[in-house]
């Protein structure tokens, strides 16, 4: 029986990198003069998507407790626009906002988590209401709908670029450019790290599994299935909330329309990076590698130039669907092996 | 005491106390504002056509009753809401203009093809829609939720492909005149009471409704005694997807243009909150198609009190969220329990005392 549900996800993982390195390899093929080969091709993926990275591991974490977070995207935009405007009209340190905006996450998803874990209420539903009220909020923090940032702290640490010494290509001019990081990269890093660590080996991380599974034999084990799954949300908004503030990093604004969609990205990179949908099996590691599908499809699809932008919408979902259909599959045989 | 539990206990309590209470809010705005104290209700005539704020909620809130009579029926046999609707609704109206206008056009004033190709066209696209989804719940076993969030993301994208990324106009009377008038009346308001007619009349005398309650509560049992479970969730799917297309012909013919990116957006939540309001369990099982309704009504009331108070369109989804969170919470289990304790507390107190 355990044997089977390893099996599966190691499966579902192995297609998702093997799909990444063809996707990857084929571009490389495919768009060889459009610079595709260059190390700072696939740098750019990852400082592109470092807010996503943060957001997707929150994600992956409550899908792993059998739970759902759609509202993180909101959550994203909510941050991005309480710094602009904030260190713009405000006139606030930049770092004070910084962990204003942590604190802000944390309530947020404690107020989420109290609503589904003691209040047993849908987690779509609750989800949902936080999305839309993140969402709205936006638009109350800041009534011109734009705010762009230019605070000197902020400006600097985002212009920061951490040089790589190799793999460095030269230009039409004739000078040598290297590949360089952005922070948003190392913070992104570091997350999948940490939540890495926590879901492997600490108390909480291994709850997080077993209520995944499980919640009746959780709770029979003498686990704290409420307090885990409060906790799986307040982690999670936390962690959407540091994602926030690389997006801000990156856009260095603040708008009402930002960020929409995010979640729905941080859904499916952790549904194709492996994580199952009911919860208890999946890997933080595998949702990285998700991440870097979608990147890479976004990033196809601008190399291409010709294609619509929502073509990259269509492709990744009809991936999640994909993926979401292979694990039913999966499911219905471990069902009938139970038989 | 018990005259009023009974009240309160009656399922049509909610949406018509929520109803009375936004009537409420915009007769004291009103006598704030130093207007005329049932300005709310005042309906006028005005250039051959109905005029009042009564008649706006009721036009303006066709599209959400439309669309929470799907919502009904699938919160009732799945359990889960159809959150895609607002992207079928947007889907709709990029099939419907790109058949009409020709692919790649962006604004005719003559029909390519006839009004009633494009219409079918849409509502078929909205009705393979509502297949898809169905499928992948009644069939495959994936939580409704998130089945449907893959047209969720999808159908908008896949309407810009339609459109060419274009907002495609369609300049012609006959297309505006779903959304317009007819006569002195606003033309969706009958297209809405026709849906709700229809709906109905239908879940009143065939056994459909009864099927589908039964799905809704037990669908092992149901199964054992008969019914072909997958199917009616997959027809309560398909009867979604159609509503959310009939919601989409009006909603792009008012506007006469299919703009895929703004057609129907956060309408799902309207709709989920119209099904929630109307004193539907998100559970599923026995439902309550009046109650939805006017609890459709109802958010566009809200909407429109909202705007009369000068929030922008922008900022009023906070609100609705806020209306949302209260809803479910007042419905869950465990709240009702803990004021069931209390009020036995209190009464036991009063004993003692």
């Amino acid at each position: 029986m355990k044997k089977i549900k390893i099996q599966s996800s190691n499966i579902l993982l192995l297609i998702t990198v093997v799909l990444f390195i063809c996707m990857y390899t084929a571009g490389c093929v495919v768009y060889a003069n459009k610079g595709f080969t260059h190390l700072q091709t696939f740098l750019n993926i990852l400082i592109n998507n470092a807010g996503l990275i943060c957001v997707a591991c929150g994600t992956t974490m409550v899908m792993l407790s059998g739970g759902i977070d759609i509202s993180v995207g909101s959550v994203v935009a909510m941050d991005c626009m309480f710094l602009a405007v904030g260190m713009e009209e405000w006139k606030m340190n930049s770092i004070t906002l910084m962990i204003l905006v942590l604190l802000i996450g944390l309530v947020f998803g404690l107020f989420q988590g109290f609503c589904i874990a003691y209040l047993d209420i849908q987690p779509f539903i609750v989800t949902m209401a936080g999305l839309f009220f993140a969402r709205g909020m936006t638009a109350v923090i800041c009534k011109d709908q734009v705010s762009i940032v230019s605070d000197k702290l902020f400006t600097a640490l985002s212009n920061t670029k951490l040089t790589i010494p190799f793999g460095g290509y030269v230009n039409k001019k004739g000078a040598m450019i290297m590949p360089f990081l952005r922070v948003s990269v190392i913070v992104a890093i570091i997350c999948v790290i940490v939540t890495y660590l926590i879901l492997k080996y600490t108390k909480f991380g291994r709850s997080i599994y077993a209520v995944g599974g499980n919640q009746q034999s959780a709770s029979l084990m003498g686990l704290n299935v409420k307090k885990t799954r409060l906790l799986t949300h307040v982690v999670a908004s936390f962690l959407a909330s540091i994602g926030g503030i690389c997006y801000c990093l990156n856009t260095m604004c603040g708008t009402t329309t930002q960020a929409t969609g995010l979640e729905m990205d941080a859904i499916s990179s952790a549904v194709i990076g492996g994580t199952l949908l009911t919860g208890g099996v999946g890997n933080v590691l595998g949702t990285f590698v998700g991440v870097l599908i979608n990147g890479t499809i976004s990033s196809l699809v601008k190399s291409n130039g010709k294609l619509i932008s929502s073509w990259a919408n269509i492709i990744t979902a009809i991936l999640l669907c994909f993926f979401i259909v292979l694990q039913a599959i999966f499911a219905k045989i471990k069902e009938r092996s139970k038989l | 005491m018990n005259k009023i539990k009974n009240i309160t206990k009656m399922q049509l309590f909610l949406p018509i106390f929520s109803m009375i209470l936004v009537m409420c809010i915009n007769v004291i705005y009103d006598i704030a504002n130093g207007n005329a104290a049932l300005n709310f209700f005042y309906i006028t005539i005005k250039n051959g056509v109905l005029f009042g704020r009564l008649i706006d909620v009721l036009n303006r809130g066709s599209e959400v009753a439309i669309l929470a009579i799907g919502m009904t029926l699938v919160v009732s046999s799945s359990a889960g809401t159809d959150i895609s609707v607002g992207s079928v609704m947007s889907l709709y109206g990029g099939m419907c203009c790109m058949v009409l206008a020709g692919y790649g056009v962006t604004n005719v004033s003559e029909y390519k093809q006839p009004l009633i190709v494009g219409i079918l066209a849409g509502l078929l696209l909205a009705c393979v829609c509502g297949l898809f989804n169905g499928f992948l719940i009644a069939y495959m076993n994936i939580q409704p939720m998130v089945a449907t969030l893959i047209l969720w993301s999808a159908g908008r994208a896949i309407g810009l492909l339609l459109c060419n990324s274009n907002i495609v106009y369609v300049r012609v009377e006959s297309f505006q005149k779903i959304g317009g008038y007819v006569g002195f009346l606003p033309t969706p308001i009958l297209v809405a009471a026709i849906c709700v007619a229809v709906a109905s009349i239908v879940l009143r005398f065939t056994a459909l409704g009864t099927y589908i309650q039964s799905v809704g509560i037990n669908k092992k049992a149901s199964r054992i005694s008969g019914f072909n479970s997958a199917v009616i969730i997959l027809l309560t799917y398909v009867i979604c997807g159609l509503f959310a297309g009939l919601a989409g012909m009006v909603a792009t013919s008012r506007i006469y243009s299919a703009d895929t990116n703004n057609i129907g957006l956060n309408m799902e939540m309207d709709a989920i909150l119209a099904v929630a309001l109307g004193g539907n369990s998100l559970g599923g099982g026995k439902f309550n198609l009046a109650g939805s309704i006017i609890g459709a009504y109802t958010i566009q009331a809200i909407t429109t009190t909202l705007y009369a108070l000068g929030v922008s369109s922008a900022q009023a989804p906070v609100f609705k969220a806020i209306v949302v969170i209260m809803i479910v919470v007042i419905q869950s289990a465990p709240f009702k329990d803990f004021l069931k304790k209390f009020t036995a507390k209190k009464s036991t107190k009063e004993v003692a005392a």
